[in-house]
């Protein structure tokens, strides 16, 4: 048990470390979301009224239905940013020194999805803090209550980033990755427009949208800050999570890169 | 348990404030919507005359009056059983009115006619018709009983009505169509709100003359959807309250110092409100949503809007 606890903080630590070292990452990591908000929103800015959607109670603006989007949006970049840094750990070779550890290689990589998670949770209240000062005020409660929400989103994109860096062979393709998985997964989604209003757009649109799992990501911190329960969104998040974690695990190999670049050289 | 308990004794205390029903007249359903503010559910759908819009209370709560505008009546609703116990010879086309202090003498407007109306709800009889300015509309008595004030939206000014008398002493220009007057409980000042003009004038009552013209201005909204109707102050003289009809906001205003504090986000073209007795809700019928949002006053916070029927025009709340 002990040992376990000590891989489990070396992995934190280590995580951590990383993050404090790269502290322009947290700038990054808000800016982004933030543009959305004041310039993006601003923009488009519903200043008469978005219609009323569960789980909120009456009108709103689109500034605020956009935060939990925004939120999660942190969170979708934090855990494919984890999962270039697989790539990298295995390109310089760091992630064989972790492998060296005795514990079983699946709770190794879940160690590695908390951590991750962990850090991308800060950001995102720091995100909540700065939308509070801007007028976005969700229940002081639900800003509790989406901690577990928050959590259960990071793994499940965790999970989806690890699965991903396993079929990416260099660093170079994380730039596919990008145009390919995070864009669709966030415009494809919820987390700039209501569902209904995809609808009306296009039905192709709309089923799109309403298969991603980042949509019903998106929507459990929504509910969640809102002091609402969604269960399909939970069953949604937690299924893909087992699911592509599963996957992750049986298709991780270290020296998969190694190997293959082999050859070539 | 034990841990529960002062949350339960929360969670009472907040439903008592809120203990109240809530009448709404929905203009195209020829119905009101009864709302029990505890649950905030709707708990009844009552059918009235043609085209309700003006609601209005007895002071002793038991009455409910209805302009029912189509129908040319104002019809009387007894509140312990909801049944309309008379119908008042109202003149044509009443869309507003107000109750004089005395419980007796009901001043409607008749928008068709250019009149104002009085009439005497006990014995059901028209004391006076008064003439007014083109397509009476706001109507307010202030609280001491002794002006009655009515709005002409396209002659664009107030008329002031001598109660003693009931005769036309005054008239003040305001704004494009004037819509709604409402006085100040210590009735020294009357707010007035001008629809086309975007405006609410403030007026000294002993003087009759204006002492501010109000504007609005919400980011992101083109001025000429910001068309104030509806207005509503409270009782200890902090706030007023003014509904920006298509700007789907309401406008909340210093009511000592006049400046405007916030706008809160209401439903579609939001048109008139109503306090709960104890003053810590707001109530706004929103017209084209279909819906009547409510505004706590301390947090001054929208925190629900209930569907209601088509067209909800006028909202009163008993205890």
């Amino acid at each position: 048990m002990k040992a376990y606890w000590y891989c489990l903080s070396g992995i934190f630590f280590r995580e951590w470390l990383r993050f404090w070292q790269q502290r322009t990452r947290l700038l990054s990591a808000l800016v982004r979301p933030l543009l959305w908000l004041i310039v993006f929103a601003a923009g488009f800015r519903a200043a008469l009224g978005i219609a009323i959607i569960a789980p909120y109670d009456t009108y709103i603006t689109y500034e605020t239905y956009i935060v939990p989007g925004l939120a999660c949006m942190i969170l979708l970049f934090n855990g494919m940013q984890s999962s270039l840094s697989m790539v990298y750990d295995r390109e310089m070779g760091s992630m064989r020194i972790l492998l060296t550890s005795p514990q079983p290689r699946s709770f190794l990589l879940i160690c590695k999805l908390m951590a991750s998670a962990s850090i991308s949770i800060i950001q995102v209240y720091i995100f909540l803090a700065i939308t509070w000062f801007y007028g976005v005020q969700p229940p002081l409660l639900g800003l509790l209550v989406a901690l577990p929400a928050l959590l259960m989103v990071a793994l499940m994109l965790g999970a989806i980033g690890l699965l991903l860096s396993n079929g990416i062979r260099q660093l170079e393709n994380f730039a596919g990755v990008m145009n390919f998985v995070i864009f669709p997964l966030f415009f494809l989604s919820s987390a700039l427009y209501p569902l209904w209003k995809m609808q009306e757009a296009s039905l192709w649109l709309y089923w799109i949208c309403a298969l991603n799992p980042f949509s019903y990501g998106v929507e459990l911190v929504r509910y969640a800050l809102y002091l609402q329960f969604n269960p399909l969104a939970l069953i949604v998040c937690a299924t893909t999570t087992v699911v592509c974690l599963s996957a992750a695990v049986l298709t991780f190999s270290p020296k998969r890169s190694a190997l293959r670049r082999a050859p070539g050289k | 348990m034990r841990r529960l308990l002062p949350l339960s004794a929360l969670m009472l205390i907040c439903h008592t404030s809120l203990a109240a029903t809530a009448y709404v007249s929905n203009e195209k359903d020829n119905t009101i919507s009864v709302i029990d503010l505890a649950t905030q559910t709707v708990t009844d759908t009552l059918e009235v005359g043609m085209r309700p819009r003006g609601l209005l209370l007895s002071h002793d709560n038991k009455l409910l009056y209805i302009c029912a505008s189509d129908s040319d009546r104002v019809q009387v609703m007894d509140l312990s059983n909801h049944s309309i116990i008379k119908e008042l010879a109202s003149g044509d086309d009443p869309e507003q009115f107000a109750l004089h202090p005395n419980n007796k003498w009901l001043y409607i407007s008749n928008e068709d006619d250019a009149l104002v109306t009085v009439v005497d709800v006990d014995s059901n009889i028209v004391m006076a018709q008064i003439d007014v300015g083109v397509e009476p509309e706001g109507m307010a008595v202030s609280p001491d009983g002794k002006w009655a004030v009515n709005t002409s939206e396209t002659t664009n000014m107030l008329h002031w009505i001598d109660t003693a008398s009931n005769e036309l002493v005054h008239n003040t220009l305001v704004d494009q169509r004037p819509r709604h007057v409402e006085f100040s409980n210590d009735s020294k000042r009357l707010w007035a709100s001008a629809e086309i003009g975007g405006t609410v004038t403030i007026i000294d009552v002993d003087q009759r003359e204006i002492l501010k013209t109000m504007t609005f201005e919400i980011k992101g909204v083109h001025p000429d959807k910001i068309q104030p109707v509806g207005i509503k102050l409270t009782d200890d003289g902090r706030y007023a309250f003014v509904a920006l009809g298509p700007a789907n906001h309401i406008a909340v205003v210093d009511a000592k110092t006049w400046e405007i504090l916030d706008y809160l986000l209401v439903g579609r073209r939001v048109w008139h409100m109503a306090f709960t007795p104890d003053q810590k809700t707001l109530i706004s019928t929103n017209g084209v949503s279909g819906d009547v949002s409510l505004v706590d006053i301390d947090s001054l916070k929208v925190t629900k809007s209930i569907k209601v029927g088509r067209y909800p025009w006028g909202v009163v709340v008993t205890p």
